[in-house]
Order: C-alpha cells, then sequence, then structure tokens
C-alpha cells in the first residue's frame, strides 16, 4: 500500500484512500452483530493507516439514561423514550462531525439500529450538508441459534443488564428485539438503489453489494467478505532459539540451537495434546521457523511475508556493535521504535504493511498455528490485541512461549503457555536516555544478556 | 505471499523433506495456487448475449495467471464457430432450432472435456467456461460433471437490462466477430438483437433464495451497479469477487513514464536514489505540458518514494501521491554499481542473471518476480481508477506494461521502456491498446537486450518463489477441428467415477444422428 517515508510531513504520513471522509452506518435489528462487525472493522482499518473512529449510539444512550429499567425504554409509543433515543443519535452525529471535519479522521463508524427509512435518510442529508460519503452496512439474520449465542456472549456482559440473572435478561432482551422489529424496513434493492451499502445475510453466507463508489468502500467489503464468527483459535509462537539468538546478534538466517530443536520437539507434543481440530501450520522461509516446523511432522505452508524485520545494515550484529558503528541510527531507533527504518532495512510500519495479506487470510482461516519471528509476532499480537503503534515495538514476545488466541465477544483472549525450555531472552526494552549525545552505558542499559 | 515450494535447506535433509519436496515438485506449477485452493475451480459464466460475459472471462483469466494461477478461457462459441463453419443468420440459435441445437449441445460436451483435460492433466488450475448458460438444465450438466471430476464450481452472473450499455457493447465487439464477416452495422445490431431474444426465451437466471441457494456464485448488476454474492467458499472465490468488484468498463487511460533521466543513469549506475540530471529535468517540463495538451482531466498522479520519480511529479504542480511499493527493484549488493563493475566483481551473478532474468534475486536485493508480487495492490488499484499517471522506474514499469499488454515471465524483463517516454494505454474491447509518445528530450539508453545465446536451465534462482505471471496468449487452445458431417470420433472417456453417464450418452446419441444423415 501507500507507506509514509521518513520525512515528518504530515501529509506524507496519513494514508490518503478517499477524498472526502466516509461515514459507515450500521443497519440491523439488536443481536445481529452490528457492534461485532464495527469494532472489528474500526481495528482494520486503523491497522492500513486510515484513521477510523466507532461511534456507539448506545454508549451515548447509557450516558443519558443513567439507569436502564427495562425494555419499555424501547417501545415505539413510549414518546419520551423516543426523544431521547433522537437526542443520542444527534449527539452522536455531531460528535462524528467533529472527529471528521475537525480532527482529521477519515472514517467514521456510526452504530446504531437505523432500522427506519426515515431515520437513514435523516443521516443521509447529514453527511451531505458536511460533505461526507456515506456507506450502509446491513446485517440480516434469522437463526435464532446465532441470535441467542449472540445475547449471551454480548448482551449479558452489558452494563444494561448487571443486575438482572441470565434469565431476566434474556427475556428483556428478546422483548427489547421485538419492538424494533414492527417498524424495520430493511435496505431494499429497488427503494434503496441509489444507496452505496452492504448487505450482509446470515452471518455471510450472501452478500448484496450496491453502488461501491470507491477504494475504501471496495475494501471495506473485501474485509466483510473475509470475516467469520466460527469459533477458532489462532496460536502464535516465535521459531525455536537459533544460534544467533544465543550470540545476541540480531536478524540473519541460522538454524536451530539444541534448545531450539528442545523447544520444536516440546511444541510438537503440546499440539498433539491439544488435539486441535484442523490445524493450518504456516512459517516464513527462514531456516529457523522452517526447521522447527519439520519437527512438528505435519504439512506446513511456508510466506514470505512472514520473514523477519530486515535489519539492513545492522543485520547480524549484536546491540553493543550497533552503537559502536551506528550510535545515531541506535538513539534514533529508541525514539521513534515503529517508524524507523534501519538503512537499507526496514521499519515496523513497512512490517506492518508487508503482513497485511497474512492478516487477512488469519481472519478467513480456523484454527492456525504461525511460527514467526519476534517483530512478525509482534506485529499480528498487536493487530489482534488492539494495540497502538507505541505498544506494537515493545510487546513482549519471548522464545520457546507459545500464545493462544481465542476471539470472544468484541476482543480476543490470550493463553500463554510456556513450553518449559529454557531460552536467552531477546527482548530489549525502551531505555531512559534516548538522547543521541547519550553515553554508551546509557544505550545499552536494556539490553538482554547473551554470550 | 504462501509457498509450498521450499528452498533448499541447507540443513540436513530429513526423508519427510525430500518426500515433502518430491511431492510438491509433481504438483501443479502454480504452487502458491496449490495453497489457494486444494482442487481445481471451474469458473461458470451466465448471461444473456452481450451482457459482457467474454470481457470478464478474459479480464479474470488474466488477472489470475498474473498472480500465478494457471487459468484459462474456454470459449463456446468458439468452438460453435469451428462446427459450423459458416454463420448465416440468428435462426440457428432459436431454441426450437432442434439440429442447432444438438449441435450446440456437442460443442459444449466437447469443450467441457477440454476443461478436463486443462484441470486434470495439463496442470491447468482454473477454467474459465464463457458461454451463455442460461438454462438450469445446462448448468446441472456441468455442475455434475464438476463433480465427477471433483472440482469446484463458481458462477458469474451477469444480469444487465440497461439498453445503452447493451447496445455500446454490441457495437464495440459484435460487429467485428467472426460471426459477421462483412454485414453492416445495422444489421449486425438487428440480427444481434433477434439473437439475443431467443436466448430470452428460455433464460432461467440464478435463484439464490430457493433453487440455487446452495451454488457459490456471485451476480454482477449492471455492469457492476449491484453485486449478489453467494456462499463462497475459499481464498481464490472471494478474490475472484474483489477482482470483479474493481474492474469497470467505462474508458479511462493509464499512462506510464520512468522519472527524468538521473545523475547515476548518467553514469551507468543501477538503482541508488539520486536527483535528475539536467536533461532529467526538462523532461519533467515536457511532460506538464504533455498533461496539459492531453486535457487529462481529474488525472491522478503516482510517483514511487525515490528522489527522481518525486523531483519530476513536483515539477506538475499538481498533487501526487507517493507509493513505496513503486520503488524500483533492488538491486541489494549491486546498487549504484555500473554493469561493467558488477561484471568484474561478481562475475558469476552478472552471468546467472542472464540466463534467468526473471527469476534472479540481486543478492541482498529483489528479483523480477518479488516486484510483481509487490505491485499486486498497484494493479487492482489501477483497475478501479479512472485516469492514472504513474510515474515509475523501468523495472517497475516492465511488470505493469506486461499485465496489462499480457505478457508472461518470459518477456517480461526485456520490454522496452525508455526514458522520456510516455506510454498510454487504453482499454478496448477484449485487450488495451497502446500509444507510445517520446517527449524528444535526449537521455542515455538504459536498455539491456537479452543475450543472444540463451542457455535453457532450469531457472536457477527459483527459491522464495511466489508465483509466475502466465500470459493468457499462451493458453487459449484451438478448439478441435471438425466441421458438419465431419465429426472426430468421440474421446475415449475413462470410466467414470460416480454412475453418471449423461456425457457419453449425449455424444453418442449425437453421433448416431449424424451418421443416420
Amino acid at each position: 500500500m501507500r507507506g509514509s517515508c521518513r520525512p515528518n510531513n504530515p501529509r506524507d504520513r496519513t494514508v490518503c484512500m478517499t477524498n472526502c471522509p466516509t461515514l459507515i452506518v450500521t443497519v440491523g435489528l439488536p443481536a445481529r452483530g452490528k457492534t461485532y462487525i464495527s469494532k472489528k472493522l474500526t481495528r482494520y482499518l486503523n491497522w492500513i493507516g486510515v484513521p477510523t473512529k466507532e461511534f456507539n449510539v448506545g454508549d451515548y444512550r447509557r450516558e443519558c439514561l443513567k439507569i436502564y429499567k427495562s425494555f419499555e425504554f424501547f417501545r415505539p409509543d413510549n414518546e419520551e423514550g423516543v426523544k431521547i433515543r433522537r437526542q443520542c443519535a444527534m449527539s452522536a452525529l455531531n460528535d462524528v462531525r467533529q472527529y471528521l471535519s475537525v480532527e482529521g479522521g477519515q472514517v467514521a463508524v456510526f452504530d446504531a439500529t437505523n432500522t427506519t427509512r426515515d431515520r437513514r435518510g435523516t443521516i443521509m442529508k447529514f453527511a451531505e450538508q458536511n460533505g461526507f460519503k456515506v456507506f450502509f452496512v446491513e446485517s440480516v439474520c434469522e437463526d435464532p441459534e446465532v441470535i441467542a449465542q449472540n445475547i449471551v456472549q454480548v448482551k449479558l456482559g452489558n452494563p444494561d443488564y448487571m443486575n438482572c440473572s441470565s434469565e431476566e435478561a434474556i427475556e428483556d432482551f428478546m422483548e427489547r428485539i421485538k419492538c424494533y422489529e414492527t417498524s424495520y424496513q430493511p435496505l431494499d434493492e429497488d427503494l434503496d438503489s441509489d444507496v452505496s451499502y452492504i448487505k450482509i445475510m446470515d452471518v455471510g453466507r450472501r452478500y448484496l453489494v450496491n453502488r461501491v463508489v470507491d477504494h475504501i468502500q471496495s475494501r471495506i467489503v473485501y474485509y466483510l467478505m473475509n470475516i467469520h464468527i466460527t469459533p477458532r483459535s489462532i496460536y502464535l509462537c516465535r521459531h525455536g532459539e537459533s544460534d544467533l539468538n544465543i550470540k545476541g546478534r540480531i536478524g540473519g538466517d541460522s538454524g536451530l540451537s539444541s534448545r531450539g530443536k528442545e523447544f520444536a520437539k516440546h511444541l510438537r507434543s503440546f499440539l498433539e495434546e491439544q488435539k486441535i481440530k484442523d490445524l493450518k501450520i504456516w512459517t516464513s522461509q527462514m531456516k529457523r521457523t522452517i526447521q522447527t516446523a519439520e519437527c512438528l511432522g505435519v504439512p506446513y505452508e511456508q510466506w514470505k511475508s512472514l520473514n523477519e524485520i530486515d535489519a539492513g545494515v545492522c543485520e547480524e550484529m549484536m546491540y553493543e556493535e550497533i552503537q559502536e558503528h551506528f550510535p545515531l541510527e541506535f538513539a534514533l531507533r529508541d525514539q521513534d521504535k515503529y517508524r524507523y527504518r534501519y538503512p537499507k532495512g526496514e521499519s515496523y510500519e513497512d512490517l506492518v504493511q508487508r503482513l497485511e495479506p497474512v492478516i487477512m487470510e488469519l481472519e478467513r482461516q480456523e484454527n492456525v498455528l504461525v511460527i514467526c519471528h519476534q517483530a512478525v509476532m509482534r506485529c499480528l499480537l498487536a493487530y489482534f490485541l488492539d494495540k497502538t503503534s507505541h505498544e506494537l515495538p515493545y510487546l513482549k514476545c519471548p522464545l520457546h512461549t507459545v500464545l493462544k488466541l481465542t476471539p470472544v465477544a468484541y476482543g480476543c483472549k490470550v493463553e500463554s503457555v510456556y513450553l518449559g525450555v529454557e531460552s536467552v531472552n531477546t527482548h530489549r526494552d525502551r531505555p531512559e536516555n534516548v538522547n543521541v549525545q547519550r553515553s554508551t552505558e546509557d544505550a545499552l542499559q536494556t539490553v538482554p544478556a547473551h554470550l | 505471499m504462501a509457498a509450498i515450494h521450499k528452498k533448499p535447506c541447507t540443513a540436513s535433509k530429513s526423508s519427510t523433506e525430500s518426500k515433502r519436496t518430491d511431492l510438491k515438485s509433481n504438483e501443479k506449477k502454480g504452487s502458491w495456487a496449490y495453497y489457494m485452493t486444494n482442487s481445481p475451480l471451474l469458473i461458470v459464466m451466465i448471461g444473456l448475449p452481450a451482457r459482457g460475459k467474454t470481457y470478464m472471462s478474459k479480464k479474470l483469466t488474466r488477472y489470475l495467471n498474473w498472480i500465478g494461477v494457471p487459468t484459462k478461457v474456454f470459449n463456446l462459441g468458439a468452438y460453435r464457430r469451428e462446427a459450423v463453419q459458416s454463420y448465416k443468420s440468428y435462426d440457428f440459435f432459436r431454441h426450437d432450432n432442434e439440429e442447432a441445437m444438438k449441435i450446440r449441445k456437442q460443442c459444449a460436451l466437447v469443450a467441457l472435456q477440454d476443461v478436463k483435460t486443462y484441470l486434470s492433466e495439463e496442470g491447468g488450475q482454473i477454467a474459465v467456461f464463457d458461454a451463455t448458460n442460461t438454462t438450469r438444465e445446462r448448468r446441472t450438466l456441468i455442475v455434475n460433471f464438476a463433480q465427477e471430476n471433483s472440482f469446484k464450481v463458481f458462477f458469474v452472473e451477469s444480469v444487465c437490462d440497461d439498453p445503452e450499455v447493451i447496445a455500446e457493447n454490441i457495437m464495440e465487439v459484435k460487429v467485428s466477430s467472426p460471426d459477421y464477416p462483412e454485414r453492416d452495422r445495422e444489421s449486425v445490431m438487428e440480427d444481434f438483437l433477434k439473437r439475443i431474444e431467443c436466448y430470452k426465451v428460455t433464460y432461467q437466471p440464478l435463484d439464490p433464495d430457493k433453487h440455487d441457494m446452495n451454488l457459490s456464485f456471485i451476480k454482477v448488476i449492471n455492469v457492476g451497479r449491484r453485486f449478489l454474492v453467494n456462499k463462497v467458499q475459499d481464498s481464490i472465490q472471494s478474490k475472484i469477487v474483489y477482482y470483479l468488484m474493481n474492474i469497470h468498463v467505462h474508458s479511462h487511460s493509464i499512462y506510464l513514464c520512468r522519472h527524468g533521466e538521473s545523475l547515476h543513469n548518467l553514469e551507468g549506475r543501477l538503482g541508488g536514489d539520486s536527483g535528475l540530471s539536467e536533461r532529467g529535468k526538462k523532461f519533467a517540463v515536457e511532460l506538464k505540458a504533455f498533461v496539459k495538451e492531453h486535457n487529462l482531466f481529474d488525472l491522478k498522479v503516482w510517483t514511487s518514494q525515490l528522489k527522481r520519480t518525486i523531483q519530476t511529479a513536483e515539477e506538475l504542480g499538481v498533487p501526487y501521491e507517493q507509493w513505496k511499493i513503486l520503488n524500483e527493484i533492488d538491486a541489494g549488493m549491486c546498487e549504484e554499481m555500473t554493469y561493467a563493475m558488477i561484471e568484474e566483481k561478481y562475475p558469476e551473478e552478472f552471468a546467472m542473471r542472464d540466463q534467468d532474468k526473471y527469476h534472479y534475486r540481486y543478492p541482498g536485493g529483489e528479483s523480477y518476480q518479488d516486484l510483481v508480487q509487490r505491485l499486486e495492490p498497484v494493479i487492482m488499484e489501477l483497475e478501479r481508477q479512472g485516469n492514472v499517471l504513474v510515474i515509475c522506474h523501468q523495472a517497475v514499469m516492465r511488470c505493469l506494461l506486461a499485465y496489462f499488454l499480457d505478457k508472461g515471465a518470459d518477456d517480461l524483463p526485456y520490454m522496452k521502456c525508455p526514458l522520456h517516454t510516455v506510454l498510454k494505454l487504453t482499454p478496448v474491447a477484449y485487450g488495451c491498446k497502446v500509444e507510445m509518445f517520446d517527449l524528444k528530450v535526449e537521455a542515455v539508453n538504459t536498455h539491456r537486450d537479452r543475450p543472444l545465446i540463451k542457455v535453457k536451465t532450469p531457472p536457477p534462482m527459483f527459491r522464495r518463489n511466489s508465483f509466475d505471471p502466465l500470459s493468457t496468449k499462451d493458453q487459449i487452445k484451438r478448439p478441435r477441428m471438425y466441421s458438419m458431417g465431419n465429426f472426430s470420433p468421440p474421446p475415449t472417456l475413462p470410466p467414470p467415477a460416480f454412475a453418471s453417464t449423461r456425457i457419453s450418452e449425449g455424444i453418442e446419441s449425437v453421433q448416431r444422428e449424424v451418421s443416420v444423415q
């Protein structure tokens, strides 16, 4: 994709995918996955460099109406309820305007039911007045099992139902859905033929896409068509300890140390124990991940895009050597580790771009084990755990540890499994002194121990 | 992207590893494709005549071959033209013309046999069956055929009721079709419209709600105004859908040129990040005049992130976007050297590059193969956009040109992309028109021809592969030669795995009919 170069020109930084800001509007009855879609979409767009923010009208309503009593609030004949809900929507739209027009956001996701043509008309007028494009994402689902599963997973933990039992909550929520059903006007092929939208039916079994007008909308559609809610887990781990790891050198393409080989064996036992259904295994094209996978005795696939970050002129050096030969570079890296690009090498920012197809494929797949490298693993982790670019380069990804990510509700559960084989520590924290004039001692303050 | 091919590991080769490598070498060539889809895929077009089926088939095939998935189009019209040497009129297509119906069905069966040969024996991964396929009966036949052979099926239906679009379509493509060699436009239009009417009578569109709800398909409505996507099964189908949603039919042009001559160019040095020479700056000025002269309205300008393209764009005085992936091929250790220096310092590398310029990767750098992979998003974006001017570099421009002009990996590294010349690509009918504009500013020649003595050895640098762009042209098979009254014997069919003898029955019954004549 477009990348930003090192100069600090802000114009070069932001990715301009669209001429004017886009307002994504969700449409659908409660418990149809609108918030799930909003959050995932927001995460993905931010990840590919498009400043995006979601605005959940339910949150506004909770601010306004401190205590939720019951579904009666949502009855269409509850005048006061209707008034408050309308106010909340307006308030949210105002914040949207603030974000897109003033704060430099590019996409805003307006997460609400928006089930009536009237409400959607209001939003479209608002967008027109402010020069925003509108794209609707409607989720239609009549499968009672899916809806029930949804309610259990997300609604029960919702602040609205803090003080109820599960049965009470479910009952109330079903009544709430009924309140919307009578006035629901789904997007219509004929009546809404001029509107840009995607209609997702039965959790992705079928899609109707109308009038996609630009690149960002086509990316959104492509992304939405690739995500699913089938339960599965993603396993992330690094290669076993390598010979260069032991020497404290970065990069290169060395083989496994004896402890690394030990780890591969333990990994094999771990997988056998876990009895994972239809597990796919991915590695990079570097020796150390391939050797790790070889020990597993099952088919695996190699991805060039999973290769470790290219450290350019610093490949195969120890941190001490980098400090000796390139003290300025070393300091600049500590100042902005995410954007810093090794001379003739890559930055974390470049890595993120290169990993986009991997992430898209991870979204499509079910159970996958990715055997990769420290910087790469940090990026993948940051995507799934919604970490910022500040946190990303300092995420802890120790050797010989498997992280199991299981999507749950609106996020991801993480379980860390240390496979009991000793290894060196390759994690280097940000030192206190990042000044280019700093002493060698200050620079090497956080370098982990090695041979 | 993903690759099953493994580079020969210098680590000890375990038996499983060598077994796996053997397995892979027996596998289909496009190993990346293997990862994307395990079984071959049959894409089946559906739609009345003049709905853009062949256009989509060709573009899709081009794109899939480009990303390394061996794909071929099987156009039923071509088979029909072989069987019925001269086309008389639309009467042939009347659904009550029994004789013609038999011939048409026979052609379909023969085409499907060729599909089977391509996918099962010739290493093809995807076959695009380009025909109207408007009846449920025909589609059921195809689905059964696919099932017997363990192919996946994905339908692409084009539905269009905009009479203007249809008329334009007919004018652009049908008028020059072999079916109408000497007719004038009006009578072509008239005959063709009547032909369409013949199909309309029996047209059964895909029904997503009942009859066809378990089929995988995309319905393209009114040239991409709307899409209905049903049951996408895997990555390659999702990529196909994404691609179809990004192409469009309205006219636009892509302008490709290199940066102005650079200081390194003058010295004969590769790569690097030098600025423009005096003549290069002059070119930028001429480019600005060119843009103005051609009234390029709403033109987008893209550059790489290297100085020389940026400086060229700066002169244009219009907003432009920088793409890192448009950067020139990375020559690794050979960066900033001249060819003479490389030959002296790394004679082996120099020779290897000439042997297989496409796959050869500079030590510490990239290969054309890597470049092609990295340029994929640019290509998708170019399909989407309107008028774009891409100011890039020699190797990059060769890749983009190869994509639009349907060249394969063999020709790609030797395409001529001189400095100070703008190439204008305009899509027409089923291809691309190229116009070359020399902006008349002198520059060095940076082109190195293919060496005369080419040793055909297996690609030495076939490591860490992604994929090989294939050219569609090499793949379009000539349909079997036969004409009325001269049928070739039916192809010997292996005993079907499933108890379906419809295909063989079909051929035999037609055979009998003809001999009675």
